[in-house]
Parts: structure tokens; sequence; C-alpha cells
């Protein structure tokens, strides 16, 4: 199924071999990293607007005090796919959307290393979303109402709320099963992108010469690939004690369930920093574009996001200082949380170094950029004061946790991917987004989100409970609660100003040249987007800024719009796709008590996976 | 098999196939040390027995281990073969490394079931999840690697293997040896220090 | 000119430079017959009581020498790319710290009950 992109064809079948095949068809074999990562994009927002309409469910319960929009039973449901749903499905799927388009762009590639394992974590990732949002509607199956079966144990599952006993339904079966289809993903995707950035460079492209993003990314899959296992495992343990009888979170049998919280805090906390480093990396490329300046102190911004990723192993007990450690485990991960803010610090001083003397352009790129700054310097506060543990003590499972998580996750990484957006929307789809609803967009969506979360700091020290489905008037957060309701309906409608955006640019929106907004970095000197093969000539590049004329080198020339000789360009796969379908169709097995259907999801999978082997590919 | 990235230079000079591996290897040690980790957490805590030192079977187990030594012996033999073209002696070797694992899942089917008659299983005690999860799981690699094997070994039958191929094949033996090196770990710290 | 199948594939040994000539078959016999020897003696420390107070540091170290054996050779570590053993390596110290810091923190925190016997 390969082809190749000639240089003189009739116009439509030249737009076709420059572009590539159009169709259902080559959407679902496509293996090619600019429609893979469109792929999730589209899926990722799809699940972030889910997400956020569990969010606006969850604040309209809490507008007012004795609410009674919804059960108990029903918003312990909200929460848990709310967190579950915005953390697998939308923010890392988000930035998986950039890892893949921009990525390979950015070091100079025509694609990943395994580009037919990249469209595997595509689909893998598709079905464990849908099997988890499945569960909204799936009640009926399990002789229950809709909305009744879906997870409610917390997007951090805790045990031993999570053994059969306490939790007799399929809600956290659906969980865990969803979680462990998405971890196959996203341990997939690890290993492509590692193997992609150190390989697959440019001639030239040293690796202090990488990209920021490509460099957090970097950072960001050896975190993935090391922390996930982890959690694969305790989840095991969960599937096992739910499924099979074992004992290994049940105290009675000489268990703790403390283990559970240690094996997930053990990955949940490089999770954290999965979900922040590539927001970090968009950053670190979007304010020098705009301030005209290459960015201060770049290798120590590398190293800082090297230290961050390895120091965030070190620190995961801070989710836990309420479990009675003891004084000594407290004083070690409180001091290991504090170093770790340090390194984090270091980065921001450098993003504002980078802005201060330069030649600003107000973009809304540039807009996300600074808000991503500010915020995070918030959340950062917040987080800092969390690393003492006898003020955690008063914090921890209180509304100021809950703060602290959305300025670092909202304020933080949501920021910094629509500043991503914004800022290669050109190069991904051939067009500009609105300058003036990008900047109604962010203020909407800045005004909103203090609204919302700032509060929250407030509310959680007078006393008010996470995960609580409803608060007395007595508890005197009323109004305060009212204000983040309100907040979190002006992010809600923010979020509606882009969708709009979006799609009036698809209809009216300025066509992108290469390179609107004269950018630095290797994806700036090819089309918007990008012809299949993405660079007709491998550029060779002689410094870290290629496209920016410094002291040290001229700008590199742009590749020519026409290939010099036929490009190979690896065609499709089915095999990618009916392999994932592998997966969903094993847990179905166990969702549904029935054993021989894991024997056709292994069947599926193998055959899948053998027919992919034995495929002709080349790359 | 495909060969995609070996005819194309790299920025390493690495071939892309082997760093994944290496990089997956990596990834697994994380899987096993976290499996090993509850392992030595819940030892000795179980609180009704069947105890390791009443149901471990030490010259049994002693046979197993020798057999996975062995087997990676013949693997990287089997390596070996591929890399100087003799395929007699590929498909003699890697035939073999795919018995000497059938022969250590046997063992661990028999161990398992004797376990199961002395009343220890699953749901037992937390010697028992603990125990049957971490050989379990490395079980099931062991029965991949055996299916990846054999898949090996019937396209050196079908003609379709030879030194072109030599960097499946040792990836093959990489996964293979991995798993042998985890047994070493599990065959001290489960079955030795008890 | 390198030679090439039908596939465009390069024939023969690795031509990317992070590979060397590879160890003969003596070598690989050699390694696993101190295979076998360090595994007798592993048992042989587990059966013999005099060494039952040495027991734990005894097996620590055969069974690292018997795991660095396999990786160096059979694994072809040794012999390859450094980058190959920091791959391996540095997922490895991690699982390692983790395995110690989990012993540490559980250490004496859950209570033996009855008379357990040994393990």
């Amino acid at each position: 199924m390969s082809q190749r992109a000639a240089p003189a064809a009739p116009a439509a079948l030249a737009a076709q071999m420059t572009h590539g095949p159009t169709g259902l068809k080559a959407w679902l074999t496509t293996t090619d990293h600019k429609r893979i990562g469109l792929l999730y994009f589209w899926t990722a927002f799809g699940f972030f607007l889910i997400g956020g309409i569990e969010a606006l469910m969850i604040r309209a319960q809490l507008a007012q005090p004795n609410g009674h929009l919804v059960s108990a039973e029903t918003y312990n449901q909200l929460f848990t796919m709310h967190g579950t749903t915005m953390v697998f499905l939308a923010l890392m799927p988000l930035s998986a959307a950039f890892f893949n388009y921009i990525i390979p762009l950015q070091i100079g590639a025509r694609d990943v290393a395994f580009p037919r394992l990249n469209a595997f974590s595509y689909w893998v990732f598709l079905s464990g979303g849908l099997f988890l949002n499945a569960s909204w509607l799936t009640g009926p199956l399990f002789h229950a109402g809709m909305l009744n079966v879906a997870p409610d144990g917390g997007w951090f599952g805790y045990a031993n709320l999570t053994e059969r006993q306490f939790s007799p339904g399929p809600n956290i079966d659906f969980w865990l099963l969803g979680l462990q289809i998405l971890g196959i993903a996203s341990l997939a995707a690890g290993f492509n992108f590692i193997v992609t950035i150190l390989n697959l460079r440019a001639p030239g492209m040293k690796m202090m010469r990488l990209p920021t993003f490509t460099w957090m990314t970097l950072v960001t899959q050896f975190l993935i690939i090391t922390a996930f296992p982890v959690i694969t495992v305790a989840l095991v343990f969960v599937m096992f004690d739910r499924f099979f009888g074992t004992h290994f979170y049940v105290h009675q049998a000489g268990a703790t369930p403390l283990l559970w919280q240690h094996l997930f805090w053990l990955f949940g906390h490089p999770e954290v920093y999965i979900l922040i480093l590539p927001a970090m990396g968009i950053v670190s490329e979007v304010l020098p574009t705009f301030s005209r300046k290459p960015l201060f102190g770049y290798p120590v911004v590398v190293y800082s996001g090297i230290l961050i990723g390895f120091m965030g192993w070190g620190v995961w007990s801070h989710h836990m200082f309420a479990v009675g450690l003891g004084p000594i485990a407290d004083s070690v991960f409180a001091a290991t949380t504090m170093l770790i803010a340090v390194p984090t610090g270091v980065k921001i001083f450098n993003w504002i170094a980078t802005l201060w003397g330069g030649d600003i352009h107000g973009t809304t790129a540039l807009h996300f950029a600074v808000g991503f700054i500010a915020m995070f310097i918030i959340g950062g506060l917040s987080g800092v004061s969390h690393a003492s543990p006898p003020a955690d003590l008063q914090q921890t499972d209180t509304y100021y946790v809950v703060a602290h998580i959305h300025y670092v996750l909202f304020g933080g990484t949501i920021m910094g991917l629509f500043a991503g957006m914004y800022y290669w929307w050109p190069k991904m789809t051939g067009r500009l987004l609105s300058e003036p609803l990008g900047k109604l967009h962010f203020w909407l969506q800045f005004v909103g989100m203090n609204l919302a979360f700032f509060p929250m700091h407030l509310i959680g020290l007078l006393g008010m409970p996470r995960r609580i489905y409803t608060y007395g008037p007595e508890l005197g957060v009323s109004d305060l609660n009212l204000v983040s309701t309100v907040g979190a309906f002006l992010i809600g409608l923010s979020i509606l100003v882009f969708v709009f955006n979006m799609w009036r640019t698809s209809r009216h929106g300025q066509r992108a040249s290469n390179d609107p907004w004269r950018g630095a970095t290797l994806e700036w000197s090819i089309a918007s987007p990008p012809p299949v093969y993405n660079f007709s000539v491998i550029p060779t590049v002689t410094g870290r800024l290629p496209r920016w004329h410094t002291e040290r080198h001229p700008a590199i020339q742009d590749p020519p719009a026409v290939p010099p000789a036929p490009i190979h360009v690896p065609g499709g796969s089915w095999w990618p796709m009916v392999a994932a379908l592998g997966l969903p169709i094993m847990a179905l097995s166990a969702l549904t008590h029935t054993l021989w259907i894991v024997f056709v999801g292994v069947a599926v999978l193998l055959f899948g996976i053998y027919r992919w082997a034995f495929e002709p590919f080349e790359v | 098999m495909t060969h995609s990235a070996v005819a194309h230079h790299t920025s390493m000079g690495l071939d892309s196939r082997k760093m994944a591996f290496w990089t997956f290897i990596g990834s697994e040690c994380l899987l096993f040390g976290t499996l090993i980790s509850t392992y030595l957490i819940y030892k000795g805590k179980s609180v009704v027995g069947p105890y390791p030192h009443e149901i471990l079977n030490i010259p049994f187990t002693s046979v197993s281990t020798f057999d996975l030594l062995l087997s990676s012996l013949v693997m990287v033999l089997a390596l070996a073969a591929v890399q100087r073209g003799d395929m007699k002696w590929a498909k003699i070797w890697l035939l073999s490394t795919a018995l000497l694992g059938l022969v250590f899942l046997g063992g661990q089917v028999i161990e398992f079931t004797e376990f199961v008659h002395k009343g220890l299983t699953l749901q037992t005690n937390l010697f028992g999840c603990t125990f049957f999860v971490l050989t379990g799981t490395h079980g099931a690699h062991v029965a991949v690697g055996v299916l990846w094997l054999l898949t090996l070994w019937v396209r050196a039958v079908q003609g379709k293997l030879g030194p072109a191929n030599a960097m499946t094949v040792e990836i093959t033996g990489l996964y293979w040896h991995f798993v042998d090196v985890v047994w070493i770990v599990i065959f001290t710290v489960v079955y030795l220090i008890q | 000119m390198t030679a090439r199948d039908e596939r465009g594939n390069v024939m023969g040994q690795g031509t990317e430079t992070g590979q060397h000539a590879h160890p003969t078959a003596d070598v690989y016999v050699r390694v696993f017959f101190v295979l076998g020897i360090l595994t007798l003696l592993e048992v042989g420390v587990f059966y013999v009581p005099a060494f039952h107070p040495v027991l734990v540091p005894v097996l620590l170290v055969l069974s690292a020498a018997k795991f660095t054996l396999v990786v160096m050779f059979y694994m072809h570590l040794k012999a390859d790319s450094r980058f190959f053993t920091f791959l391996f390596g540095a997922p490895l110290m991690l699982a390692v710290a983790v395995m110690i810091a989990l012993m540490f923190i559980f250490y004496g925190t859950l209570t033996l009950r009855g008379a357990a016997g040994a393990g």
C-alpha cells in the first residue's frame, strides 16, 4: 500500500500526492503522524468537552447549599469521570496531538520511528476512551439505570473502596479496565517518541539544538514508560482482588490499602509532570517567537526539565501526608517536594527573562503563554504550601487542593495547550484562527478560571471537604461556591467562543503561509499544512534557531517547494487498528464475567499483530 | 518481518528497533520491580499458611532455573547461527530454545498444581496472591516468548528467515534473555531468601 | 556498495556503528558454565546451615553476578553502545531505588500475626 510522491502530475493528483489520499479508508488506515495528530486532537477535544460538561454539572450542583440537581451516587460518578476524563482522555491526548504533529517537523524527520505503532496508539486510546465513557450509557445492561455504572471511586480509586465488597457493581471494573487499555496506548507512544527524538533527527540537529518542546516531550516519554508500569501492576492487583478473590489490599489478610496509595502515587506524581512538561515546552516555544528573542538560558531550561523528571520520582508520598507515614517519611518527602520547586522556579525566571526587553507581539498564543506563567505561579505557590506536612494536614482533602490542581492543570496545562493550538493551528490546518475571537476566548477563560478556582483556596481552608455532593449553609461557603460556579460557566462560555472560532476559521479563516509568525524552528520552513513527506529535502541545521539569522549562523534556506526526486512515503495499514480492537474485547470479557470472550480478544490481537509483522511496509 | 529502520541513517548510529526494545526492557524493569516489591513488602505477613518454607521445592526449581539458563545459551547460539547464515543450526537452536521454554512452563504448571493440592491458591493468603501473580506474570512472558520463537522457527523452516533478519532474531534474544534475567531475580528473592 | 536483499535491506551484520564483532560460541558456552556454577553455589549456600548468617548478602551478590553475565554477554550490552546500557540501567536503578524506598517505608508498619514461621 505504499505510494510515491512525484514532482510532476495533474493538479488533482498532485494535490493528493502532496497531502495524501482522502476518504474514510485513508483516515482509518493512516500511518501519517500528521493525520494521527489530527485524530488525537479531535478525539481529545471531544473528551475535553465531555469532561467540561461533567464539571459544569458538578458546579451547578454545588452552586448552592443542599443542592439537589444530582444524587450523591451520580455526583460521585461525575467527579470521578471528570478527573479521569480530563487527565487521561483530554490533557494527555491533546499533548499527544502536538507530539504527533509537531515533533517530526521540529526535528526534520519525515515521520516517527514506527508509524504503524503510532496508529496503534491512537486506536487503543480511542477504544479506551469509548470504553470508559460507555459506562454512562450501559447501566441497563447491568440491571441498573442509566447514569448508574460509571466509575465512582475518584480518579485515583483508593483501596479498599474499590474492593468488590464495597463497590459491587461494574463501575470500578469500567475504570480499571479502561485505564489498563489507555496505559498501553501511552506506553507504545512512549517507546515510539523516544526512538524518534533520539534517532531520527536531521543532520546537525544535536541534542542541545533540539527545540524546547521536543526536549520536554522526550523527558515526558521517559516518565511515561517508567511510571505507567507501576499503575499497571497496581490495577492488576485491584482486578485480581475484584475478580479472583485475592487480598492485595485487604486488611484482614494482613495486607494494607496503603499499598494502593503508594503504587498509585508512585505513578501519579510522575503523571502530573507528564501533564505539565509538554505545556511548559509549548510555552518555551511561544514566548521566544513572540518576543523575537531566543529563549533565555535554553540549556538551563532543558536541564531543569530533566531534573524535574528525575526528582518527580522522589516526592510521591506528599500525596499521603495524612495517612500516618511517620515523622521520618513525612520529613523526607517534605524536603524532596520543596526541592522540586527549584527547577520549576528556575524555568519561570527564564521565561520572564525571555520576554524582558523583547519585541513583543501580543498574539493570542502569547496571551495564553503569559497566562500560563501567571497561573502556574499561583498553582505552584499552593503546591509549596502543600509541601509542609503540618500545613497539608489542614489542606488535604479540602477544596484548597482542588484549587491547587486546577491552577496547575487548567491555568497551567490547558492554557499551555491553548497557546499551542493558536500557535500551531496555521501549520496544522493551513488557516489562522481569528485573533479577536482568540483574545475574547482568552479573557473570558482567564477571568472565568480565576473566578472558578481562586475562591476554592478559601472554601477549602474554611473547611469544605472534597468529593462531597452537597454542603450545609452553616459552613459559610455558599457565596464563594456560587462565585466559583459562575466562573465555571464563564469558562464554558469561553470554550464555546473557541469552538465558534474553530468553525468560523474552517469556513472563512485567513490562509496561512509557511511561517505566519516568523518562527525559528524547522516546522515553519515548510508549507501549512505540510506535504505528506514533510520536507522535500531534509535540512541540515547549524544551530538551535535554524530559521533565524543569528550572530553564529545565517538563517537556513527553506526546503524547495517541489522535491528534486520522488520521495517514498509509506502507505496505510489496517493492522494497527485491528490489533487495537483486541484490547477492548478482552476488557469486555472481564466486564461481563464471560471467559470465552477473552479468547476472541486475544485472537483478534494476535491476528492483527501477525498481519502487521508480516506486512511489507517500508518507512 | 519488516526492517524499516535498518536501511536508513539514524542520528545515533543505532538501530531504531533495538533502541525501542531496550527502552521497552527498561520499562519492564519497573513492571517486575513493582511486582517484586509487593512480594517483599508482604513477605512474612500472611495470616494463615501454607508458608514458603512448607511449600517451595528448591531442587525442582533449581532444575527449572538451569533449564532457563540453558535456553539463554541456546538462544544466543541461534542468533550467532543466523548472523553467519547457517540456517540449519539456526533452526535447531531456535526450536531448542522454544522447547526449553516449554519445559520451563511445564515445570511451572506442575509446581502450581502441587501448590494448589497442598492448599496454596491465589486466595489463600498473601504469599499465595503475591507469589502466583509475580510468577504468573513471568510465566506469561515466557509463554509469549515461546510463541515468538516458534513463529521465527516456522519462518526459518519456510526459508523466510536469513542473515538479513538477524536484527529480528537479536531482538527476540533480548526479550528471551530479559525473561531469564527476571527469573534469576525471582529464584533468589522468592525461593532462596525465605 | 553494501549488499542488499530484494527489499533494499542491508545484508549481513548490522552496519550501524553501535555493534561490534560478536563473541564466538566458545565464550557463550563458558558463560553458561559460570552461570551454572553460580547457581550451584546459590543452592549450596541455601542448604549449608553454616552459611545462613550471611545467606542474604551472599545470595544477592551471586544472583547479581548471574544477572550481570547474562546482560553483558548474552544481551551483548558489554560490546554494544553505552547508550543501550543507559536505556536499561537507568530504569533498573530507578526500580531498585523504589523497591528499597518501599521496603523502608513498610518496615515495621505491617504487624506480624501469630507464629507465622520463617519468611
